[in-house]
């Protein structure tokens, strides 16, 4: 048997930290963003089975971008922790902050136990509170980290971007078509500045309606109701269009 | 414990092992000790004094089903609760009424209901009527134990079946033995005269209406008769749990809805307290 090579640990984590982002930055990304009545996501998947965002527990939901397997496994993971919490504590016992942690510990000891390779992935978990201001919002990056993020927020390749383009446009009390306009805006964007046209097949949509009635808030935003949210824009445009011009005969 | 995440706080390994949707046998693998079925009592003389819940019916109509229950628990002869809830929501299209040792019942709904949720997450779709009505019939199974020393749980499960657009119904023995039920169907202590009841009043062709009208009467007939069964309480204005399900999904009549029916069914019996009368012939 050879002696292996000696690697830093510094040298170790630091290509561990650069193989598992690469790999989460070859996905498109998905965006999370509070509105009025929720919390809303979006992510850039053209599959109608394999999806990125799902429901977690009565008012928690689920984001990733990565690998599939790999947050697939996680997701999974995350609702039978929630559904044993609930089960054998109480429903409102099951929280986002919990399955946060478990998540973090659960990514964290993967990430630096040298035995497995770190998991490509990016989560976040999510929960509508009553008010806005008990919504809580929570970015898992691959290593283990958790961080508690506030408005817009968005995980994937190009997040970077994506996220101070929704910084700087994302208000409070954004209605869910504003919201989801402003989504679909950012996401379509590239690299290099250009745009694309995101169409309503290529979106998977969902929300935390905090408004629903049924205990559970998670809804997703399909067909027809998707269309009419992402055409409000034109149509208003159309409309403002057709208003300045009336407006510049009455000035006249 | 609730996790067993031991000492690095991460996910043990069963709950990222892909395979089963199934809660109950991730709660089998994981922490056996919370299935209801899986404790052994030791063993008893005689019957043991705890609530049992009495009649539960379920009346089927063009667009749905309706699924009701009376509101009485009794202990031996004491009346152990005047205003149980005996008819839950197993999902968005099916519900559940449970006939039975109360304390179980409400438990092993608790686990259904958690069931059918656990593999819609996990899935991305529902279960179909069928398939759920399997689910309730192995937890049943599992409890048969428990029957057997007097502490059976008997459910009545009804539901709108979205592929074949009906409402149906299916009733349960306490091995689990699943069957499904034409038009109407009765479970608990007074089912002798609820069906009974059910089989003069129903037709194929009843309204929603008309069919939650029939088994409020039904009710009232299985209440004039058995000791176990709670009719209206028109003092403590406690009436029976009325649900309906159809394409919409599941509704639970409002208080003052419920109220309004049992209450003319009540007046008309005022005047006739053999309720409606069928043609002889």
């Amino acid at each position: 048997m050879s002696t292996p090579f000696y690697v830093s640990p510094q040298q170790a984590m630091a290509d561990r930290a650069e193989y598992a982002r690469k790999g989460i930055a070859r996905g498109r990304s998905v965006v999370v963003l509070q509105y009025t009545d929720g919390i809303l996501f979006v992510a850039e998947n053209p599959s109608r089975a394999l999806h990125k965002v799902s429901e977690i527990y009565d008012r928690i939901a689920f984001a990733a971008v990565g690998k599939y397997n790999e947050f697939e496994n996680l997701r999974i993971g995350g609702v039978r922790y929630a559904d044993l919490r609930g089960y054998t504590y109480h429903r409102e016992d099951v929280t986002a902050r919990g399955l946060a942690n478990v998540y973090a510990q659960t990514l964290g000891t993967i990430f630096s136990s040298a035995a497995e390779k770190p998991y490509e992935v990016e989560l976040i978990v999510a929960e509508v509170g009553s008010a806005p201001e008990e919504d809580q919002i929570y970015r898992l990056p691959h290593d283990g980290s958790i961080v508690d993020e506030h408005g817009a927020v968005a995980v994937g390749g190009n997040s970077d971007q994506i996220g101070s383009y929704l910084d700087q446009r994302h208000r409070d009390e954004m209605t869910l078509g504003e919201a989801l306009r402003l989504a679909v805006e950012s996401l379509s964007r590239d690299n290099n500045g250009g745009e694309r046209q995101l169409t309503a097949e290529q979106l998977e949509v969902a929300v935390l309606d905090r408004t629903r009635p049924q205990q559970r808030k998670f809804r997703r935003v399909l067909g027809r109701q998707l269309t009419r949210l992402l055409s409000a824009e034109s149509s208003a445009e159309g409309a403002a269009e057709g208003a300045e011009p009336s407006e510049t005969e009455t000035e006249e | 414990m609730e996790a067993n995440t031991r000492s690095t706080g991460r996910l043990p390994a069963a709950f990222l092992t892909p395979g089963s949707s199934s809660f109950m046998d991730f709660l089998g693998e994981h922490a056996p000790e919370l299935l209801p079925g899986n404790r052994t009592l030791p063993p008893v003389q005689g019957a043991l004094e705890i609530p049992h819940g009495t009649t539960i019916v379920a009346a089927a109509f063009p667009g749905g089903v309706v699924l009701a229950g009376d509101r009485r628990a009794t202990m031996g002869n004491v009346i152990a609760q005047r205003d149980i809830e005996k008819v839950f929501p197993a999902d968005e299209y099916s519900a559940v009424g449970i006939a039975g040792t109360a304390g179980l019942a409400v438990e092993m709904v608790k686990l259904f209901q958690l069931e059918l949720e656990h593999y819609e997450k996990i899935e991305g779709a529902a279960l179909s009527l069928e398939g759920k009505a399997n689910r309730l019939s192995t937890m049943i199974r599992g409890n048969l134990g428990m029957a057997m020393q007097g502490l059976a749980v008997v459910p009545l499960f009804a539901g709108y079946d979205t592929d074949r657009e009906k409402g149906r119904i299916f009733s349960y023995d306490v091995t689990g033995g699943r069957s499904e039920e034409q038009g109407f169907a009765a479970t608990g202590s007074g089912s002798v005269f609820a069906r009974g009841s059910l089989k003069k009043l129903y037709r194929k062709d009843l309204t929603e209406q008309q069919a939650i009208t029939a088994v409020v009467q039904s009710l009232y007939d299985a209440a004039d008769d058995d000791s176990a069964t709670g009719g209206p309480d028109i003092a403590r204005q406690i009436y029976p749990i009325v649900t309906v399900i159809t394409d919409e999904g599941f509704r639970r009549l409002t208080e003052a809805e419920a109220s309004e029916t049992a209450r003319a069914v009540h007046e008309r019996r005022l005047e006739e307290p053999d309720g409606p009368r069928a043609a002889l012939l």
